[in-house]
């Protein structure tokens, strides 16, 4: 959101001085649009405004958790993964076979708990082992390739996927049971339920690990050095490969990760849904701007607020018009923002 | 004087254009050993696969007494050979400190490298004053010295040095150059590119003259400086 302060600050080229005046106003009309709209609703039902923002938020969380993976992969080989999505949906079948067929729980009690916290770990890993199989196949051959050819291939290998998933998970959505304690717990008249709560619980501290991996680790500074750079990144000692496919493998966990979640929280998979949360997933990545992994996390949760406020809230168009909102503000905010909400655009010295 | 470099007849090439027909370069310990030629001729490719980043397709390069062709690029810093890149390529986004430590990437002795750290900023005070700042943001000149800086950060036994004068005002020739000497009295043995062959020629004990991925003359600088052929095509007199 804009800071009116600054507006004073303008600096450039006369076209950039008016760029920023548009994005600037653009910024502020958007925002007291928002925030009536939000605030209107608040004083007619402020209860309901708070659930409908926490759940809003929990499959924002889920978003982030996928938008993360796009976000990596663009920011180091500028390539649109986009098998990610059907990554994520693989994830949450494989989630979904593990704890109730291999491990056969069923329900919330200690064996369930115990096959929840090792499928999270499996399904990390499951997650990171196919992404970086997929990228030691297909995408590194097309390294030196023109744009066009990786690209296509990430869309054959989402198809690719994306049938598997049909194979395993059969073609209508199927229902699972929840092993993780589920109920509500209110504070004051608000309602939250126990799977919201663990869901933070578990994304949040994934997150925050995310963050220190890259910012503060020496395979994170290897990350964004390789970003920059490849061949500077070879003279540095820095192995470009093996960071890709580290890379890689952490979008995948991510995605491995999300996909228990949901599986977990939701109940349900079907096949194609790699194709609707991805979707939504990689619009939050550009909505934050891609290759900025706080972008996609604030993308993500601030797609899933609108979903959930615009689905829940007594004045607004409702769960029909849901996807039409998120993708109607993302077109605005591109218009304003082309570089998305925390994305820069890269001018470089040459 | 024992060879500490020697490239063997190499070729190399980018898809069907083949850069470098057949060059063989020798730089024995402690030597500034220059490679001067027009553009095209064949020099930063030469180094590009010193430096392990494209392989030759025949020849051989032997680091040594090793061969190396054929190493992956990443382990050839480890062995001790840093190349400042043609162009400078330094990491635009990060500040001049993250270069600097992306340079020792592979070292693991803290002390040594916070020694290094102290020496590079000694020989370029410039960029002791910018060590906060964003390297993308900071002029060519002093991208440059980062460039060799960060080179230097990797403890190199040989520096490889492709254009350290390119687009430089005159007065940061004459320091990039007087800085090369400094490097070469810390007992670093280098090899040079460089257009301003002139200059090339002033520091450096020997030199080769490239022309379409040949080997054109080579010998003493002295030698080539006296060579009528040379000074007509390259030194402009």
């Amino acid at each position: 959101m804009a800071k009116v302060s600054e507006s004073k600050k303008f600096t450039g080229t006369p076209g950039q001085i008016r760029r920023q005046r548009i994005e600037q106003s653009g910024a502020i009309v958007i925002t007291l649009l928002m925030s009536v709209w939000m605030l209107v609703n608040l004083v007619k039902a402020p209860e309901q405004f708070v659930q409908v923002a926490i759940s809003g938020l929990r499959n924002g969380l889920i978003y982030a958790l996928i938008a993360l993976g796009y976000t990596l992969v663009y920011g180091i080989i500028e390539l649109i993964n986009f098998a990610h999505g059907d990554l994520f949906m693989l994830s949450a079948v494989f989630s979904s076979f593990f704890i109730t067929y291999w491990i056969g729980a069923d329900q919330s009690n200690p064996k369930g708990w115990l096959a929840f916290a090792s499928c999270l770990v499996v399904v990390m890993i499951f997650g990171a082992v196919v992404n970086v199989l997929i990228e030691r196949l297909a995408y590194r051959r097309l390294r030196n390739a023109p744009r066009l050819a990786p690209l296509i291939t990430a869309v054959g290998m989402s198809f690719l996927l994306n049938f598997i998933g049909l194979k395993w998970n059969g073609s209508t959505p199927r229902q699972w049971p929840t092993v993780i304690p589920s109920g509500d717990i209110y504070i004051g008249e608000i309602r939250i339920s126990l799977i919201t709560l663990w869901l933070f619980l578990i994304g949040l501290p994934l997150l925050l690990a995310l963050n220190y991996l890259v910012t503060n680790t020496k395979q994170g500074k290897a990350m964004r050095a390789t970003s920059q750079d490849k061949d500077a990144s070879t003279l540095m000692g820095i192995n470009v490969n093996k960071t890709i496919a580290f890379t890689f493998a952490l979008g995948g966990a991510m995605a491995g990760a999300a996909g228990l979640l949901y599986q977990q929280s939701i109940g349900t998979t079907s096949y194609n849904l790699g194709f609707q949360l991805g979707l939504i997933a990689f619009t939050s990545a550009v909505l934050g701007g891609i290759g900025n992994l706080w972008g996609a996390v604030v993308g993500g949760l601030l797609i899933g607020l609108i979903q959930g406020l615009n689905d829940g809230l007594p004045y607004a168009f409702g769960q029909q018009w849901s996807q039409s909102v998120v993708f109607t503000i993302l077109i605005i905010i591109l218009v304003f923002r082309p570089a998305g909400l925390l994305g820069k655009v890269t001018t470089e010295k040459v | 004087m024992s060879a500490m470099l020697e490239v063997k007849n190499i070729q190399v090439g980018y898809g069907k254009i083949i850069a470098v027909k057949d060059v063989s370069v020798t730089v024995n310990k402690g030597e500034i050993v220059t490679l001067i030629g027009s553009n095209g001729a064949g020099k930063s490719t030469t180094l590009r696969t010193i430096s392990g980043l494209i392989k030759p397709r025949s020849g051989e390069i032997l680091f040594n007494g090793k061969r190396i062709d054929g190493i992956p690029g990443h382990e050839i810093v480890g062995l001790g050979i840093c190349h400042s890149p043609e162009g400078r390529r330094i990491f635009p986004r990060m500040t001049v400190k993250e270069n600097l430590e992306l340079g020792a990437f592979l070292r693991n002795n803290k002390g040594e490298v916070a020694a290094d750290l102290d020496r590079v900023l000694t020989l370029f005070p410039r960029l002791k004053e910018r060590i906060e700042q964003r390297a993308g943001t900071m002029s060519g000149g002093e991208q440059q010295m980062l460039a060799v800086s960060r080179a230097l950060m990797g403890a190199p036994q040989l520096l490889l040095l492709d254009e350290p004068s390119m687009g430089l005002a005159p007065v940061l020739v004459e320091m990039i150059f007087e800085t090369i000497a400094k490097i070469r009295q810390q007992g670093i043995t280098i090899l040079l590119i460089e257009q301003n062959a002139n200059a090339a020629l002033e520091i450096a004990d020997r030199a080769y003259v490239l022309e379409s991925g040949v080997v054109k003359i080579s010998g003493t600088a002295k030698e080539l400086r006296a060579d009528d052929k040379v000074t007509k095509a390259y030194l402009g007199h």
